[in-house]
């Protein structure tokens, strides 16, 4: 049985004054235990407003959200504040992508590790000074004992993101959402943290969302890839066979506009025209459409479904053909 | 859609060979003062601390470094939006630290900047007929109404937006589109030098790729020369004939493009370059990365000798605490700065492991970060507890 089961999850910002907005419009993913799943998409497709649902971190007003987000046989979407509560920092961790604002700027850091470990592991005064100590540790914050005093500002943008991630660890949690994680950082230490990721999800065997709008990142961490747009996964495939064999016109576009530092330099790249703008909504088609090479009439028409070809999932009319694609490397 | 542009636009490039931009030992130090009623200056911030580089007429030459390497420094000191403390920077010929006033001012027509935040760069309450043409006015360039609307709709073709936009404002554009109103309003006064400080970091991927292709487009249609400034080695190296790479305000390696990517040279480019994420699996799986242990060290106060040495894998014993390697040319076109290049490229030199230096400001400025080694295990080519002196 998976983990942790989404099923077609929508998130709707009602809007005072205009139309009510669907962020996420029906995701549907699911996560086995200890695998890594990586979320894509660029800015606006639903993938943050994805796992802030999942977590229960949608403010209560102004937004409809619908589905059924199974952890381990229990829908979260039907627990109360309270049951939440208990659970998201136990169960569920959750490192967010600006290591500062995520942080308490006038609490020292070791007061927010240890604060994890009283309200969910019972743990006090020495105790968890000393657990705090080993995780920062853990994470590879050197001189960990001193660390534990100073307060955010203090700490590098790398080793804030470290600190985050061992609070996220602090209770040995069995799903990880990682939302842009190395996005605020350089490229160098953003190979210190994806590092130390792979590490962590191998040692506690923890399952993890990857959420990210880097092919990059994905192509190195994730065992399953769920490409999003317009608020809904358009294809998802195990890592190998996505990047290799592309088959949605919106991935194939994406994989051709990013330059890679491995490929041949005279050609131009292969942009995908228009931008998000240029969605129509998923009701009266496919909302990649307007911006869509492969386009036929049936994509304005018809919406397309999610539908298996058994090797991936797939929402499209008119695929890519992968034969002439095939692997650029 | 192809437009006429070099009946507007007339080619800038002269027929000479000597670069358009020769920069000799540029630094741009700030000074870091305290004290509420004595302005004491109690050291300096070296952000571009003595940086060489000449760019060719035509040619694409890609700075590229981590944040806080001093890339964005060097540009805008470069066009004199800050002012450089030191070195010299040439012009087509003219040595732009001597300009003043008025002389300064027309120069600038000719060296333009894209600036990466489309939108903070664009005065949200003008509208894109106002902000492309104030330039025009102010460099005596706007003969009329008619001639002047001519331009602009041909510029805005050329980027690829519609003439209607000409009575729009910043906010009424997506991302994309607003680099293409900050790339028009750089081109349309004809420079011959545009400055682009990460032209694309702020836009998705797929808009992204539109961006580096018009400007690719533009360049050969107007003939212009760049300088691009950005973090991402990937885009920079697609879009540069000559990359640079800068480490805490200094260049560590220069090269042609396909140069640097095969053989880079310097330590720090090869971890640079192994770090960089590829959208594909089997290479990820594949390669070996080098990992750098630690932070950037501040900018105030710059390790002693080579400024890669308490980061570096291939760190010897001598010389790269001491000396601060000069930046030389080691293969036709292809300049290094380390002392141990040719022996790390022979396999003379091993990488070994590097312990994390903690650098703690303590005790103001003044008194200058405290380094504290916390262990120095080094295995390789060198003894445990092996290097003194740090």
């Amino acid at each position: 049985m998976a983990l942790l089961d989404v099923r077609d999850l929508k998130v709707v910002f009602n809007r005072r004054g205009a139309e009510p907005f669907a962020a996420v419009d029906g995701v549907t993913f699911s996560v086995e235990p200890g695998q890594t799943v990586g979320l894509v998409g660029e800015s606006g497709c639903g993938k943050s407003v994805t796992s802030l649902a999942i977590m229960g971190l949608l403010p209560k007003r102004g937004n409809t959200i619908s589905g059924q987000v199974s952890f381990d046989g229990t829908d979260l979407l039907r627990l109360s504040d309270r049951q939440m509560r208990d659970r998201r920092g136990r169960d569920i961790g959750m490192i967010f992508q600006d290591p500062l604002s995520s942080l308490n700027p006038v609490i020292p850091i070791g007061v927010q590790v240890t604060e994890v470990l009283e309200r969910h592991r019972n743990m006090k005064g020495s105790a968890a000074k000393k657990e705090a100590e080993g995780l920062l540790k853990s994470v590879g914050i050197p001189d960990p004992k001193r660390r534990l005093t100073e307060y955010p500002h203090q700490l590098s943008g790398g080793m804030r993101q470290r600190a985050l991630i061992a609070i996220a660890l602090a209770c040995r949690p069995r799903l990880l959402i990682a939302d842009e994680p190395t996005t605020a950082l350089d490229v160098t230490i953003q190979a210190q943290i994806l590092a130390l990721l792979r590490r962590l999800v191998e040692e506690t065997g923890t399952a993890l969302i990857m959420i990210t709008h880097d092919l990059g990142v994905v192509a190195g961490l994730c065992d399953t890839v769920n490409v999003l747009y317009g608020g809904r996964v358009v294809e998802n495939a195990d890592r190998h066979l996505l990047f290799a064999e592309p088959r949605h016109p919106y991935t194939h576009g994406l994989l051709g506009s990013v330059p890679r530092l491995d490929s041949n330099r005279g050609e131009p790249l292969r942009a995908i025209r228009g931008s998000v703008n240029d969605n129509i909504p998923w009701t009266a088609g496919c909302a990649f459409a307007p911006r869509c090479d492969h386009a036929i009439n049936m994509c304005v028409e018809a919406t397309p479904a999610l539908e298996n070809d058994g090797l991936r999932l797939l929402r499209c009319f008119n695929p890519v053909v992968p034969a002439k694609q095939g692997a650029k490397a | 859609m192809t437009t006429q542009p070099t009946e507007v636009l007339p080619t800038m490039a002269k027929p000479s060979t000597d670069p358009l931009l020769d920069v000799q030992d540029l630094k741009v130090h700030f000074p870091i003062r305290r004290g509420v009623i004595f302005d004491k200056t109690v050291g300096h911030v070296f952000a571009v601390d003595g940086v060489s580089l000449t760019v060719q007429r035509g040619e694409t030459y890609g700075l590229v470094g981590e944040s806080g390497c001093g890339k964005t420094t060097f540009g805008r000191g470069l066009l004199r939006l800050v002012e450089p403390t030191g070195g010299k920077a040439f012009f087509d010929g003219v040595e732009l630290r001597s300009l003043r006033g008025e002389k300064l001012r027309t120069m600038r027509r000719r060296m333009q900047m894209v600036f990466q935040d489309p939108l903070s760069s664009l005065d949200p309450r003008q509208s894109i007929d106002g902000i492309l043409s104030e330039g025009l006015k102010a460099h005596g360039l706007y003969a009329n109404r008619e001639a002047a609307n001519r331009k602009l709709r041909q510029i805005l073709t050329a980027v690829g937006l519609s003439a209607s936009a000409l009575r729009k404002y910043p906010h009424e554009f997506s991302g994309g589109q607003r680099q293409r109103i900050g790339i028009a309003r750089a081109i349309i006064l004809q420079p011959e030098l545009v400055v682009a400080d990460e032209p694309v970091s702020a836009l998705d991927v797929s808009v992204q790729a539109q961006v580096i292709n018009l400007l690719s487009d533009l360049q050969d249609e107007y003939g212009l020369t760049y300088l691009v400034i950005a973090h991402d080695l990937a885009v920079v190296r697609h879009i540069s004939d000559r990359v640079g790479v800068m480490y805490l305000g200094g260049l560590v390696e220069e090269a042609s493009s396909d140069e640097l990517y095969e053989a880079p040279l310097h330590p720090y480019t090869r971890a640079l370059m192994s770090a960089v994420p590829v959208p594909d699996p089997v290479v990820e799986d594949g390669r070996q990365q080098i990992l750098l242990a630690g932070d950037l060290p501040s900018p105030a106060n710059p390790p002693s000798g080579c400024r890669f040495h308490t980061r570096c894998p291939w760190r010897q014993q001598t010389k790269c605490d001491t000396e601060r390697p000069a930046l030389r040319e080691i293969v036709p076109g292809h300049r290094v700065a380390c002392h141990w290049a040719e022996d790390i490229r022979d396999g003379r030199i091993r990488a070994h492991d590097v312990a994390i230096e903690l650098i703690r400001p303590e005790g103001g400025a003044t008194a200058g970060p405290q380094v504290t080694q916390v262990a120095a295990e080094m295995a390789g080519t060198l003894p445990p507890g092996g290097v003194g002196g740090v």
